[in-house]
């Protein structure tokens, strides 16, 4: 029996049930499988003309990061602009920006899990993708990064012929642990959340090779009620593990600079501030990708208005705390009386950077609270253009911090300028380039929606079948 | 194994079969129903300890590892701390415990689930391929002590299935 020719599995018609609905009216289990699997199941030729558009930029965009990491390979770190007094310039602004973009992802699969928001179950899978390419994104810096890229591995802790060892008191070695330990559990919740649902690609296979790869990644998944009992508790613990996990490892990214005793950077709001400011970075990218998403693939019932209205609202409320973080950091340099800290903060606004501090200002402060406004929370472009607002915000957030705090320090002779050069950009553009292609990919090959948890929350609803009159239990003995 | 079209019409049969004295069986659903498994008889879910073991073992192995590298193999002195620095070592430590309880969550969790195993008889049962999308199972298996061939499809049919189907080995 063809298993598509299922009469109740018939999409229904795509309609925006608004901000009230997390999912559309008069879905069944199949139609919601076959709504979401529609979209890797239709033919290639078929694939919406946006998508292949935009995957051939990505892909070109990639191709400047091949060639940028060659040429840094080849020629060394002085292609950047990285000079004395900052020394640490674009590749670690990026770094923290691309980490922060990474747990929101973390945010919404495990704390809005263990918090029982159901309204997390349409973005969820999305967004831990978002989380692993960004992660693999943030990674390739502090690679890229060293003056000695091939000795990399001595970054990790392994029994060598010299006999040292990494200094573990060291952020920086911290560091090596967390974004680690972070890219590998998120690769784990990822992954064990997609069985379920490859199993239902393997399922509805329509190729025999198709059938075998998602058989194999499937891993013989049957839907045994004992397996989703155990997979349910796996489930939970990797979520209750994953929520500290999001607050250690921006922590510990946020110790990069707070350990160090610059002024601007040796400060205790640093770690809250981080972690807000990197889930507020990360849900304005959600969105960013996702209105676009959305809209190709036609998934606007699955994703609804709610979904983009509630991360709309999380943007708002963590730029608010960011908000808290600036004015601490402004009003700390004045309270201290440390006349390092207040010139820091002085220059900060005014001095050659001022334009990047206004800026930010603009960005991540004042025109975000346009979100107030629920008609402007319910303009999906509107909420769009913000998101691309903040993702360039909390970018220069980083900058000010990294670039500010160095190139003016303790001593007026060693100040100096930063100039980022024609490399430091394409590094960063290509990894834009790598991350997009990743996600067009994995939007259109692997289901995007995490389908066993939307019926789910279809059950919940009260919808998923037309339900026959339940018959009474048998009684015992025949 | 017979087909139903509801989790609650699977919930159902479960219980009536548990009811009435069946202990081999499973249930195949394309999400997880709750009280399914204990309807089934399925009490022993080890993967909480399990987890709990490995996030100590992670918490101990990376304790051990920092403090063996600052102590006994490189001992460095830095700004004039103590070797056993620990709260240094902290975070260390608590990314190595959840890296390590994170891993046996999923490998353990797999791995008492016997996944991955490619074949399973139930696939052969025609329209099983919906058991991951939109139909919902129940499968009394050979070896339960109760088990009579006819009278367990009779037992099936009175529970107002889709279909009762026999899973060949």
């Amino acid at each position: 029996m063809n298993i598509d020719q299922i009469d109740e599995g018939t999409p229904p018609p795509v309609i925006d049930p608004g901000p009230d609905k997390i999912i559309g009216p008069g879905h069944t289990y199949a139609s919601v499988t076959n709504e979401i699997t529609g979209v890797i199941f239709q033919p290639l030729k078929k694939t919406p003309k946006v998508w292949f558009k935009a995957f051939v930029v990505s892909f070109a965009l990639m191709q400047l990061l091949l060639i940028a990491a060659t040429w840094l390979f080849i020629k060394g770190v002085g292609i950047w602009g990285i000079v004395i007094p900052v020394a640490w310039g674009f590749a670690i602004v990026n770094f923290v920006w691309w980490i922060g973009i990474g747990h929101a992802g973390t945010l919404i699969s495990a704390i809005l899990l263990l918090l029982k928001q159901d309204w997390r179950t349409s973005i969820n899978r999305f967004s831990e993708a978002m989380t692993l390419f960004a992660v693999a994104c943030a990674g390739m810096f502090p690679v890229l990064h060293l003056g000695r890229p091939w000795l990399a591995y001595w970054l990790l802790p392994y029994p060598n012929s010299m006999w040292v060892w990494p200094q573990p008191r060291s952020p920086l070695v911290w560091d090596v642990f967390a974004v680690s330990t972070y890219a590998t559990v998120s690769l784990l919740f990822w992954y064990t959340g997609l069985v379920p649902d490859l199993a239902t690609l393997r399922d509805k296979a329509k190729t025999k090779w198709q059938q075998v790869v998602f058989g194999i990644f499937a891993l013989g998944w049957r839907g045994s009620a004992r397996h989703w009992s155990r997979y349910q508790m796996a489930y939970i613990l990797l979520a209750g593990l994953a929520t500290p996990l999001v607050v250690s490892v921006h922590t510990v990214v946020s110790f990069d600079f707070a350990v160090a005793i610059m002024p601007g950077w040796h400060t205790t709001i640093f770690p809250p501030y981080f972690v807000a400011g990197a889930i507020y970075s990360g849900f304005a990218m959600v969105l960013t990708l996702m209105i676009p998403v959305r809209r190709w693939f036609h998934l606007e019932d699955l994703m609804t208005m709610r979904h983009v209205e509630a991360c709309a609202k999380v943007m708002l409320g963590t730029g608010l705390i960011v908000a808290y973080g600036y004015l601490m950091e402004a009003f700390m340099a004045w309270y201290s009386g440390d006349v390092y800290e207040r010139f820091m903060y002085w220059n900060r606004m005014t001095g050659p950077y001022g334009w990047s501090y206004v800026m930010l200002i603009m960005c991540n402060i004042a025109i975000p609270q346009l979100l107030w406004i629920r008609k402007v929370r319910l303009n999906v472009f509107a909420v769009w253009m913000l998101s691309l607002v903040v993702n360039v915000g909390m970018w220069l957030e980083r900058f000010v911090i990294v670039v500010t705090s160095l190139h003016r320090d303790y001593l007026p002779s060693s100040w100096g300028m930063y100039y980022p050069t024609k490399w430091d950009w394409a590094t960063y553009i290509g990894t834009i380039g790598f991350f997009l292609t990743m996600m067009w990919l994995f939007v259109r090959f692997l289901p995007a929606i995490s389908i066993f948890e939307v019926r789910e929350v279809l059950h919940h609803e009260g919808g998923g079948h037309a339900h026959a009159p339940v018959p009474e239990p048998v009684p015992a003995g025949d | 194994m017979a087909e139903f079209a509801d989790p609650e019409q699977l919930l159902h049969a479960a219980r009536s079969a548990y009811a009435a004295g069946y202990r081999r069986m499973d249930a195949y659903a394309p999400m997880p129903v709750d009280g399914l498994a204990e309807a089934i008889g399925f009490r022993r879910n080890f993967v909480s300890p399990m987890v709990l073991a490995g996030g100590i073992c992670g918490a101990c192995g990376g304790f051990g590892l920092v403090y063996w590298i600052s102590c006994i193999a490189y001992p460095f002195n830095v700004a004039g701390r103590p070797m056993n620095s620990w709260p240094a070592y902290i975070p260390i430590t608590f990314e190595c415990t959840v890296l390590i309880a994170a891993l046996t969550a999923v490998v353990g969790m797999f791995a008492m689930n016997g996944l991955p195993l490619p074949y399973h008889p139930v696939f052969n049962v025609p329209g099983f391929a919906r058991a991951s999308t939109d139909r919902f199972f129940l499968c009394i298996e050979a070896d339960d002590p109760k088990f009579d061939r006819e009278g367990a499809k009779a037992f099936l049919y009175e529970l107002s299935p889709i279909g009762v189907a026999e899973v060949e080995k």
